[in-house]
Order: structure tokens, then C-alpha cells, then sequence
């Protein structure tokens, strides 16, 4: 049975491609409420236009997905959050950019409280293509009270090379009570960039959405655009766009597997694993002549060829990596300083990675068995043959040992696509004139999957596209796993977590 | 045990393979960026890194500059926790409209002799983010910039030529 067979709907899009869309009216859009709420499916997306909002959603059983549109023909749209709250922050954020309003019943009152927006931009819903004025607040933080407590600012400004954000703690001595993350700090208008923009100019975009996971994005843009044009690209451009997302799945696994372990004052593992990164980004250079592989991934397939000594030092790179990591998987398996840091630290219910559709590491560490690889089995992972781990203690420990068995797939596949690899083209243009279309694509980045929709005009122009960082479903979840750990944990557990803020300030 | 553990470690990652031949250009360039960084200020370069809304892309290059490669705190550059102790800021991103007083807050909390380098595409005139709402478009339209450092994102050897070259060419402040 398809999704849509259990929720009325009045019409279905035909141009939307591979799986199906359709407008619904309420009592649509709240019976894919209850299905969400039930467990039975999935919130995998939830963005707006100026007039509509959709819910991407899958059913994890038949790896069947589908997206409900609700057409906010008075401005408003029943509220999703104040029934499933993985939807709060994408709620606040379609309010934020469209000015719609979320309704519900005054006991379920939808959280209205600005989430992009910090009333910087001299405009308010700026995607909403009229103009209105919002009512500028103070921003409120969430109320925690009691004698004993007190509160800790961090941010925007870390005391690390990371990326801005603001965390509020209330902490009871050293425990900390509640968290709360305020994002958008990062925000860069980048869904409406898009807006008019050739496929060239938006995939360079898509490219630049979180550095750290510049392939799976160039590679879920692309196949969002194939899927709108309904086109099919050359194997061998499928081979080197899986090698690119392997190797970025590498550096980045590498990276966090040592900054991990720095966090809790082991330096030597991150000195180690910053080799391996280091060693990964010169092997894209050689190969794809951008450490980041940046702009090599395009619609219709990929811009140039591997180069004959990036084979070789693909290679030799496997083989390094092969003869270090498992003696520094043993170092950290065997130090006791280093497990008594992350063995039961900043814990993450399974039920709460289920409940958020949790990706990556993050959910596979507390049981739920997702990967856009396998379950989706786009191509080339159709055919190629690795595993997927899991675990359930959903602690620091978790996560790294997830990556350690990642790092280990990645090198399998790696190798095995150098084995299959053969001659041919890398590249087929995009169909002129093929154009009112939309198309739905995720992709499997280091850290859980991105979801890219888009609609292309007649011009093969982006309409409107949205993209969806996994790290959406995991922010939250941190600040649930930080509870009742001391503060100190929490660079621990922030590292294990490794979210992205410019994937989700967009 | 242990002790062979990291002896092995040391042996199997650190001397193996031989050097590439750019690392030895690479010592010396850092050498140079230290040599300058003792001749104009007396004693090691002290760095800020901002996140002015980047990608993200240009923090893993910096990031890089302190992996065994590249190694910079042998050559005196050292990244600090704070602007306080900065004699660098190092810039990056489109300067969006939310990270903008947070810059400017951040360039003033630091102790003057100070220097401001643009670092990447988006930082020196909003990259392929210009024009947006959102984004103020190149740092030196918040703060007065020193130099650019162009790249998207630089590799980690164009940011100590940026650095070499700010040692080198801006005329004392002290
Ligand atoms: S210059 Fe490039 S890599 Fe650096 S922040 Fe901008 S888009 Fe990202």
C-alpha cells in the first residue's frame, strides 16, 4: 500500500518525479499528521512557499516516500509541530521566511518565536515575495526555574575554529538542566539565490550549502535535477560520484574520530587521524583537483575525469589507511582515560532517534537502521555491496564506533569501485525545453542524509528548491542527550554529534 | 604494551612515505611567516579565527594548518581562544546581516596593534552569496580589512602565503 493510499488528497502532481506528490486539504494534512505522530511514517522535510507548504515523508517498512502539499490559500496552514514536534524548528523557519501562519487548538499553541530570523535583515519574510511587517520581540528563551539554578551563555562566538551558533544553559552546579539552541547565525538567504538561478549557478550554490559535505550535496542536487528532467546518467559518472562521497566520508570520519578524542585530552589520537584527513584531502586534489571536491559533481553527471595518478593515489591512500587505523581503533578501544569520558556520556533515547527520523551516525547509534544508501539504493549503491552498522547504547561511544565501522565500509566500497570502474562517458546535457517539472533526491553525507527538492521552470531556471541537512533532526536530539551531564560533556557530545550550522541557517 | 603501541604508531604514520616535495617549500614558507611575525611583533603570530557565516569550507583549511603536515604552531602561529589575545582576526563568510554586530564585537575586543585578514571568495565581496538579503557582502564593508586571501576555500599553503605576505608588507601599526 502507498503512503498516499492512506491519506486523502485531491489531486496528484505528475511532474514530480521519482516519487509522488499531492495536494491535500485539512483533513489530508492531518491524517499525515497522525501517521507521522503513530510512528508509521517519517518526517523527512517540511519547507514552504509563498502560498503552500509540503511534508516530504517516508515509510521506512517499503522505503516508499511521498510529499503532501497544503495550499495556505488564507496564509495559514494547520500546525505540524504542535502535534509532532521534530517539525518545530522547520515551522518556525517557513513562518520566519513566508510570514505563514501555523494554527492549531489554544492547548497546542504553535511556537511562534522567530527562529532564522534575528531581525537583522531589514525585512521581514523575505521569501514571501509581498511585503508585511512582523512584530519585533525580544527573543524569549525558554523559561527554567528553581533556587539552585543558573544560566550559561556560549556563543556566537566559540572559543574554537567552529562555526557561530548561541547555547544556553541552565545548569543546576555542574549538571546541566535544560539547553537551548538558538541558530541562524549562518544564514545566507541561500534558498532564494537559488530562485532564478541556472543549474549551473544553483549547483554551485548546493555545493556551498556545508562545506564539510560539499559532495553529498552537489551529488543530492544533481540527482534532484535528473530526477525533475527525468534523465539518466552515464555509469561511470555514478562510480566517481559514489568515490568522491566515500572519500569526503573518510576525511570528515577521520576528522571528528580525532577531534572526538581531543575533547576528552587525547591529543594523540587527533594528531594520528588529522594525518589520515590530511592524506584523504590531497588524494581528492590529485584526483579531483579540489581538496574539497568542490563543483566536480554537476547535473547530467560530473565535470572532468579522475586523473590517471589520482587511481594510484586512491590506491595507495586505501592502503595507508589499511595498514594505520586499526592500530589507532585499538589505541582507543584500550585506553581506559578515553572510554571513561565517552562510554555512557550524552545519551540519545531510541525512541527520540526514531521519533526525529535521526540520520547518520547519530540515529544508527541509537538503533535506527536508516542509510539513503541502502535503504533507497540509489545508484551506484545498487549494486555495490557493503554493510551498514548499527548499535544501541546511543552514547559518545557509540557514535564513534559507528564511524570506526563506517571509515571501514567506506574503504571497502572505495576499492570496490576502482574494481568496477570502466571506460565511458561521464557527462550527458540536461534536455532543453524539458522544463515545469519537479524532482525529490536524498543522499547519503557524512553525517546523515540531505534531501533536495526542486522545481525547474521551462528554462531549466530553479523555481524554488529546498535542501534539508540531516543535522535538522540531530540538534534537537542534543539537546536532549546533554541532560543531566555536566557541562564540561557537553564539547564531548557536541563533537559526536558534529551538526552543521550552515546546512541548516541555509 | 603501550609503549610499542605509540612507537608504532609513530613509525608507521610520521616517516612513511617519504616527504612530498612540497613540504620542504612549505617549512620554509612557515619558517618565513615566523622569522616576520618575530621581526615585526617581537614574538609569535597570535590568530582569532571568525566565522562571519562561511560554508564551513574555509574553517577545515584552517583547521588543516594545525595537522602534522603543516604544523604551524612550530613556526610561532599559534590560534587563540579569544580576541583579547589576538593579534590577527582571521575572517571568513559573506558577513551575514545575523553575524554582523557579533564581528564587530569581536574586532573591537581586540588589543590594538591589530590585524584583519579576509579570508576566501565570500569574505572579501560576498562570493557567490552577494546580493543576498541576508548577507552584508565582504568583511571590509564591517571592519577595515588588511588583506584577502583568496580561494574557495584557500588551501591551507595560500593561507600562510596571505600570512607571510601580511607580515611582510603592512607598515607597522606599533
Ligand atoms: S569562500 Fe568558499 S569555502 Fe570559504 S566560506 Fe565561502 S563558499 Fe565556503
Amino acid at each position: 500500500m502507498g503512503i498516499l493510499d492512506s491519506i486523502p488528497h485531491v489531486q496528484a502532481v505528475p511532474s514530480h518525479r521519482p516519487w509522488p506528490r499531492a495536494v491535500v486539504t485539512e483533513a489530508g494534512w492531518q491524517a499525515a499528521i497522525d501517521r507521522l505522530v503513530e510512528g508509521g511514517l517519517t518526517l523527512l522535510g517540511f519547507w514552504g512557499e509563498p502560498a503552500a507548504v509540503h511534508m516530504a515523508m517516508l515509510d521506512g517498512g517499503s522505503a516508499e516516500i511521498a510529499v503532501v502539499t497544503y495550499e495556505c490559500t488564507s496564509g495559514t496552514f494547520p500546525s505540524v509541530a504542535s502535534r509532532h514536534p521534530p517539525a518545530l524548528r522547520l515551522e518556525r523557519t517557513i513562518h520566519d521566511l513566508f510570514g505563514l501562519v501555523p494554527t492549531a487548538a489554544d492547548d497546542l499553541r504553535p511556537d511562534l518565536r522567530p527562529w532564522l530570523d534575528h531581525d537583522a535583515w531589514g525585512q521581514s519574510y523575505p521569501l514571501a515575495g509581498r511585503n508585511a511587517s512582523r512584530d519585533v520581540r525580544p527573543y524569549q528563551f525558554l523559561p527554567a526555574e528553581g533556587e539552585a539554578l543558573h544560566q550559561v551563555a556560549v556563543g556566537p562566538v566559540h572559543a574554537g575554529i567552529i562555526e557561530p551558533g548561541h547555547f544556553r544553559f541552565t545548569a543546576n552546579g555542574e549538571h546541566v538542566v535544560r539547553l537551548e539552541q538558538w541558530l541562524g547565525y549562518t544564514h545566507k538567504g541561500i534558498e532564494q539565490l537559488m530562485q532564478g538561478a541556472d543549474l549551473a549557478t544553483a549547483a554551485k550554490l548546493a555545493n556551498r550549502t556545508s562545506g564539510d559535505s560539499a559532495v553529498a550535496y552537489a551529488f543530492a542536487f544533481a540527482r534532484a535535477a535528473e530526477a525533475a528532467l527525468d534523465i539518466q546518467v552515464p555509469r561511470r559518472a555514478n562510480y566517481l560520484r559514489a568515490l568522491m562521497a566515500e572519500l569526503e566520508r573518510l576525511a570528515n570520519h577521520f576528522g571528528d574520530i580525532g577531534a572526538i578524542c581531543n575533547d576528552a585530552s587525547f591529543a594523540l589520537m587527533h594528531a594520528q587521524t588529522g594525518i589520515l584527513r590530511e592524506r584523504c584531502l590531497r588524494t581528492a586534489d590529485t584526483a579531483f583537483g579540489h581538496r574539497l571536491m568542490m563543483d566536480v559533481i554537476v547535473p547530467g553527471g560530473v565535470a572532468r575525469e579522475v586523473s590517471p595518478d589520482g587511481i594510484t593515489a586512491l590506491r595507495t591512500l586505501l592502503a595507508d589507511i589499511g595498514e594505520v587505523f586499526p592500530r589507532l581503533i585499538e589505541l582507543y578501544d584500550n585506553t581506559a582515560s578515553l572510554q571513561d569520558r565517552t562510554v555512557t556520556t550524552g545519551i540519545v533515547k531510541a525512541d527520540y532517534a526514531r521519533q526525529f527520523g535521526a540520520g547518520g551516525y547519530v540515529g544508527r547509534a541509537s538503533g535506527r537502521d536508516f542509510d539513503a544508501r541502502r535503504t533507497l539504493a540509489y545508484a551506484p549503491y545498487d549494486h555495490l555491496s557493503f554493510e551498514v552498522p548499527v548499535l544501541d547504547t546511543g552514547d559518545v561511544n557509540a557514535r564513534v564506533w559507528i564511524r570506526i565501522r563506517e571509515v571501514e565500509q567506506s574503504v571497502a566500497l572505495i576499492a570496490q569501485i576502482l574494481d568496477l570502474m570502466e571506460p565511458g562517458e561521464i557527462r550527458i546535457a540536461p534536455p532543453a525545453g524539458r522544463g515545469g517539472c519537479e524532482g525529490l533526491a536524498l543522499t547519503e553525507a557524512f553525517r546523515g542524509d540531505v534531501l533536495v527538492w526542486l522545481r525547474l521552470d521551462g528554462e531549466l531556471r530553479v523555481e524554488r528548491c529546498h535542501l534539508r541537512d540531516a543535522s535538522w533532526f540531530q540538534w534537537p536530539l542534543l539537546e536532549t542527550a546533554i541532560e543531566g551531564n555536566i557541562i564540561a560533556d557537553f564539547p564531548l557530545c557536541n563533537k559526536s554529534f558534529n551538526c552543521s550550522y550552515s546546512g541548516v541557517d541555509l | 604494551m603501550r609503549k610499542t603501541l605509540l612507537e608504532s604508531l609513530t613509525h608507521g604514520s610520521l616517516t612513511e612515505p617519504a616527504p612530498l616535495p612540497d613540504d620542504s617549500a612549505l617549512a620554509e614558507l612557515a619558517a618565513k611567516v615566523d622569522r616576520a611575525a618575530k621581526a615585526r611583533l617581537g614574538r609569535s603570530l597570535a590568530i582569532r579565527e571568525v566565522d562571519a557565516g562561511s560554508c564551513n569550507g574555509c574553517e577545515l583549511e584552517i583547521h588543516a594548518l594545525s595537522n602534522a603536515f603543516y604544523d604551524v604552531e612550530r613556526f610561532g602561529l599559534r590560534f587563540v581562544a579569544s580576541p583579547r589575545h589576538a593579534d590577527v582576526l582571521l575572517v571568513t563568510g559573506p558577513v551575514t546581516k545575523n553575524m554582523r554586530q557579533a564581528l564587530e564585537r569581536t574586532y573591537n575586543a581586540t588589543p590594538d596593534p591589530k590585524w584583519v585578514v579576509a579570508v576566501g571568495g565570500c569574505a572579501i565581496d560576498g562570493g557567490i552569496f552577494r546580493g543576498s538579503y541576508a548577507c552584508v557582502g565582504g568583511v571590509s564593508e564591517t571592519i577595515p580589512v588588511d588583506l584577502h586571501i583568496k580561494g574557495c576555500p584557500p588551501s591551507p599553503t595560500d593561507l600562510l602565503k596571505g600570512l607571510l605576505a601580511l607580515l611582510e608588507h603592512v607598515s607597522g601599526k606599533r
